[in-house]
């Protein structure tokens, strides 16, 4: 990629983190950290690497993704909504009554939205379902699914890890946002996941570690991934949760709670000047 | 009398005539029917493929076929993937581990997202017989009937399990089967009528005092012991119950208006299995002296099966008892 490229991947990054701020405050609730750290790699997925046409969600030759942390679904609507699926201003519906944008994302709630999720641990055995499927087909699209690292302690996430490499499913790459926190706290004091490259390669895995900010090493640790052909993949996203604004970064308190209006303010400010970045960039 | 019109077995009342299979046979066989009809029809199967009948499929469609190991919470994860891309998932496994290990994936992958897959519930019920109460699923009717979305069947005999299984097989809904591992008359014929959400009468006085609704094997049973009831003067009617979701409210009202009790009759937990939703529907519109035949809020035991139905009262002579108790 040019480096024109990655600056205006990373410029619709920016534009998901603060489509998650304005939508939250509005909302009142729901899980800032999370989405805040994922948005790098769903600028890549929606506007670089996946297959998929946002005016036709049911397109038979897309790419799948799947969600297995659903709690981070802010991310994923921001995301639709910048690529076309839906109207930008209906991101401030999220949460509410009526609204399509459910808490935890539901199937027949938003077109494109895949599968219903948010109890953790399910998503990858259903990517594996799709898989499964699409190579009895003879058929090509691949299968993405992300997944937390805290979800990593559930047993179902392992049954469909343990099927998917014994399967050989070279169409479809798992992402684990690692960014080392969780409800209670740091993932290592709640429940030790560590050797994770070890875990996932003794089940059958391709396993590649990367910064998750780095939509460079994001896009071409996907291409590994598919080039790939006798197993599947699982990309190890190391994250900042709430990157990109200083006050979440790395705080675990923030991984379920909205900002309040006075920080949104403060936070926006801070997405909208890059930190002062782009003054810098302009004065060179 | 026998309900002709329902074109059953014509020595219905003569045991020893009838074909002995289980329902898990008719399922099996159903389901290799369903995969000759239809292409997108898969079979899915937790370390059980014998037990479950699936290997029938398995050795016609061995492409179709999906292991999962000892995993039954991916096997509802990766049967709703399937659905969801488009095939027609039937994911099998013991009852008391499908639904009964996997009761979250099975809420929200397939009832929540509204996919069609086809959960196989084998070995339901205390006829399971040796291996005990850990292997004999007495809550899964509750556990299922409480979702949104879902059909939950149970087939009375082998022919209406094959019946069933070719109707889920196209009802594009999410669906639970329920199944028993041991052999039982085969009473219905291949003319025998069956569809979703339509209960019978099988068995039909012309004066009835008690109306047993049922549903599994406690259908037959319930048919031999009105006929003898009618010896002595008894007159008893009964339903064949095999959808509990949907409810046919009009036709379970309709047949409670035409009796003095309703006695419900069932392989379950009495609490929030068919009885109870039976109870549910007559509440609100035909309040009706009802008593419950069931599992009496226990677990089962090792035993034959044969011991293990007279014992806990699923046979002729157990529900012939409970309605002599319920009249005295």
């Amino acid at each position: 990629m040019t480096d024109e490229r990655i600056t205006e991947l990373q410029l619709r990054a920016n534009d998901i983190r603060v489509s998650i701020i304005d939508m939250l405050e509005d909302a009142g609730s729901g899980h800032t950290a999370g989405p805040l750290g994922m948005s790098d790699m769903f600028a890549a997925l929606y506007f670089e690497i996946m297959n998929h046409d946002p005016k036709n969600p049911d397109w038979d030759e897309r790419d799948w993704l799947f969600l297995s942390n659903g709690h981070t679904v802010p991310v994923r609507y921001a995301a639709m909504a910048h690529a076309g699926y839906f109207p930008v201003e209906e991101l401030l519906t999220l949460r509410k009554f009526g609204s399509r944008l459910q808490g935890h994302p539901e199937r027949h709630a938003l077109p494109g939205i895949e599968h219903t999720s948010g109890p953790l641990g399910t998503g990858l055995g259903q990517a594996a379902g799709v898989a499964t499927g699409l190579r009895l087909d003879g058929k090509k699209n691949h299968v993405f699914c992300m997944t937390g690292d805290g979800e990593l302690n559930c047993g179902n996430i392992w049954e469909s890890a343990m099927f998917a490499g014994h399967n050989g499913l070279s169409n479809l790459t798992a992402i684990v946002d690692r960014n080392n926190i969780q409800i209670n706290g740091m993932t290592e004091n709640v429940m030790k996941l560590e050797d994770l490259v070890g875990k996932w390669t003794s089940f059958g895995w391709h396993v590649i570690e990367i910064d998750g900010h780095n939509i460079q090493e994001f896009v071409d640790a996907v291409n590994q991934a598919k080039a790939i052909q006798n197993k599947p993949t699982c990309i190890i996203a190391h994250t900042i949760p709430g990157k990109g604004i200083k006050e979440i970064e790395n705080e675990f308190q923030w991984h379920g709670k909205p900002p309040t209006t006075e920080q949104e303010q403060r936070f926006l400010k801070e997405l909208r000047t890059l930190r002062g970045k782009i003054e810098a960039t302009h004065s060179q | 009398m026998i309900n002709t019109e329902l074109k059953l077995h014509t020595d219905v009342f003569n045991t020893d005539e009838l074909d002995m299979a289980a329902t898990r046979d008719g399922f099996g066989r159903g389901l290799v029917e369903a995969g000759e009809a239809d292409e997108r029809v898969m079979a899915l199967c937790a370390d059980l493929s014998e037990s479950t009948r699936a290997h029938w499929f398995k050795e016609k469609f061995p492409e179709r076929y999906v292991e999962l190991g000892v995993a039954e919470q991916n096997l509802m994860a990766v049967a709703s993937g399937l659905a969801n891309y488009g095939k027609i998932p039937f994911a099998m496994s013991y009852a008391a581990f499908s639904p009964g290990r996997n009761w979250e994936q099975i809420r929200s992958t397939v009832a929540l997202n509204d996919v069609p897959v086809k959960i196989v519930g084998a070995h339901a019920g205390v006829s399971v017989g040796p291996d005990g109460a850990t292997h004999q699923a007495l809550e899964d009717i509750a556990t299922m009937r409480v979702l949104p979305n879902i059909i939950v069947i149970v087939p009375t005999d082998s022919e209406e399990a094959r019946k069933a299984t070719l109707a889920i097989a196209v009802n594009n809904k999410p669906s639970y089967i329920r199944l028993a591992r041991a052999k039982t008359p085969v009473f219905t014929t291949t003319e025998t009528s069956f569809a979703i959400g339509i209960p019978t009468i099988v068995y039909k006085s012309e004066n009835p005092t008690i109306g047993i609704i049922a549903c599994g094997s406690l259908v037959y049973q319930s048919i031999l012991a009105a006929e003898e009831l009618k010896k002595e003067g008894i007159q008893v009617s009964v339903m064949n119950l095999s959808t509990i979701k949907p409810m046919n409210e009009k036709k379970v009202t309709e047949f409670a208006q035409s009796v003095d009790h309703i006695v419900t009759a069932e392989e379950h937990q009495i609490h929030a299995g068919m009885g109870s939703a039976v109870a549910e529907v007559l509440v609100k519109h035909a309040p009706t002296k009802m008593s419950f035949i069931g599992m009496q809020d226990r677990y089962g035991e090792s035993g034959s099966p044969d011991e293990l139905l007279e014992y806990f009262g699923f046979t002729k002579s157990g529900i012939i008892k409970h309605i002599k108790d319920q009249l005295s």
